[in-house]
């Protein structure tokens, strides 16, 4: 098992609201008084929630969600 | 179905979606379109485009330059100089353009967010179950009318603060805008002046006795300190009105229409709860009911097609979601589908205001049926009816209950 640490990210330009990530993670996304979402702190994913945001990043109908690896 | 327009022939030169053939299933035209266009036109309606990919109808979807949604429903009738301008446009937020129409949205935003939405959850659990419970007894009962149909009117009346009582008039309303849209321009105005005379009584009460609910929230909203016009709030709550209430009977009637047709889906469901999200976005995605449409707002080439100023445009949102180059085995329902970037509730800007609230009422809905009626079958296939137009699903959904309800 590699450690790989990921970084997820919203486009505040692309999302348009329609609360998908926070659907499958309440975790990771947080939603403002508008409905539009943001990632949760630093945007650093716990290894555990990883599988959580790729689902967030392919459940996004805007393509609004990033995943980038951190590297070490 | 009404018959004004002859029936269509080809549908690459001469679609028209209330045909009958598009109403009881539109798939294979799209399908069809998708290799030999796909950009497919009509002369009726005055000039109408269809693109049926992915790809071009999230192009028009995110172009607010070359069109305009100051009108968003095709019919014989386009907005003439007694209607609101654009940007506002007849029913604000929808038919509104950028700029202003991030104004206006920003201030109805909050009231759609999961947080209010969750609150009405109760609400429409219990009415859910009423509904059922006057099943009672019954071995076969139309699902259509007498279930799915209920449930957004009666949630949507609340949301507004509309009696109660008047939901039978809703169908009527609705009905006028968006399923005979191929009558004569003059006998459409003459429906709508009625539908504006109830939002005028409706507005009026709220006055009278203001409370806590949609209606008086657009009565005391501001934009930039100033009130919204009479017109205004009338026009949104319209919009609300219809947007909330077909669209989402559409999406409960044609997910009982798939459990109906497929045990397999209907056991695993009602045996695995825990795929119910899922299964919501799946069902969204292959029987999503909306098709939006545009106005054309200046000469260009849009591929190739020379689109004029005034055409109308039908943004499928159904169709894209049926596109092999996004989605695998398009046709086929995946309960668990993990990868599901749908557009049932459009792209962009003009996003689906009321998502959640939908997304809210199909799962209560379809949780509740189960959990009552956990097999059931359709009674008699040829009797189920499709609506046309821009928002399809079943209208007739006779279902027979099969070993009885749950214990």
């Amino acid at each position: 098992m590699t450690s790989q640490t990921f970084r997820v990210h919203v486009d505040p330009e692309k999302c348009q609201g329609h609360n998908r990530c926070y659907s499958v993670s309440p975790d990771l996304f947080d939603l403002d008084d508008l409905g539009m979402s943001s990632a949760v702190g630093d945007g650093l994913v716990p290894a555990k929630l990883t599988g959580q945001a790729r689902l967030a990043v392919d459940n996004c109908p805007e393509q609004a969600i990033s995943l980038t690896e951190v590297k070490p | 179905m009404t018959n004004r327009h002859p029936p269509v022939e080809n549908w690459a030169t001469d679609f028209d979606h209330v045909d009958p053939v598009w109403a009881a299933d539109p798939y294979p035209i799209w399908e069809e379109l998708r290799q030999r266009c796909p950009v497919a036109h009509s002369d009726r309606y005055g000039g109408t485009w269809l693109p049926v990919t992915h790809e071009l109808v999230s192009e028009v979807a995110y172009d607010t330059e070359h069109f305009t949604s100051r009108s968003i429903v095709v019919s014989e009738r386009r907005p003439g100089p007694e209607d609101l301008p654009a940007p506002i446009g007849v029913s604000p937020p929808i038919s509104s353009d950028p700029p202003y129409h991030g104004l206006i949205r920003r201030m109805l935003l909050p009231a759609f967010t999961p947080k209010p939405v969750d609150a009405l959850e109760p609400f429409t659990r219990q009415l859910c179950r009423d509904l059922l419970a006057e099943t009672e007894g019954k071995t076969s009962f139309d699902a259509a009318t007498e279930y799915a149909g209920h449930i957004p009117v009666q949630v949507i009346a609340r949301f507004l603060g509309f009696p109660e009582t008047d939901a039978h008039l809703f169908r009527g309303f609705i009905r006028t805008v968006l399923e005979e849209v191929d009558r004569p321009a003059e006998e459409r105005e003459a429906m709508f002046e009625e539908l504006d005379g109830y939002m005028d009584v409706q507005i009026a009460d709220h006055r009278a006795h203001p409370r806590d609910d949609l209606t008086s929230f657009l009565i005391d909203a501001e934009i930039a300190g100033s009130k919204l016009s009479e017109e205004h709030i009338r026009g949104t709550m319209t919009l609300l009105m219809i947007a909330g209430i077909d669209t989402t009977w559409s999406a409960i009637g044609a997910s009982l229409w798939h459990l109906a047709r497929h045990p397999a889906d209907r056991r695993r469901l009602a045996a695995e709860p825990e795929l119910m999200t899922t299964a919501v976005e799946e069902f969204l995605r292959a029987y999503a009911p909306v098709t939006m449409a545009r106005l054309v707002a200046k000469d260009f080439d849009f591929h190739g097609h020379p689109f004029k100023e005034g055409d109308w445009l039908l943004l499928p949102f159904p169709a894209a979601n049926r596109d092999p180059a996004v989605f695998e085995n398009p046709g086929q329902v995946q309960l668990d589908r993990a990868k599901n970037r749908h557009a049932a509730f459009g792209l962009g800007r003009h996003r689906c205001l009321g998502s959640n609230l939908a997304r809210m009422e199909l799962r209560v809905a379809l949780e509740e049926w189960l959990a009552r009626y956990p097999d059931f079958e359709l009674s008699d296939p040829a009797a189920v009816t499709w609506a046309g137009g821009q928002v399809r699903g079943p209208r007739t959904l006779p279902v027979s209950i099969l070993g009885g309800p749950a214990a």
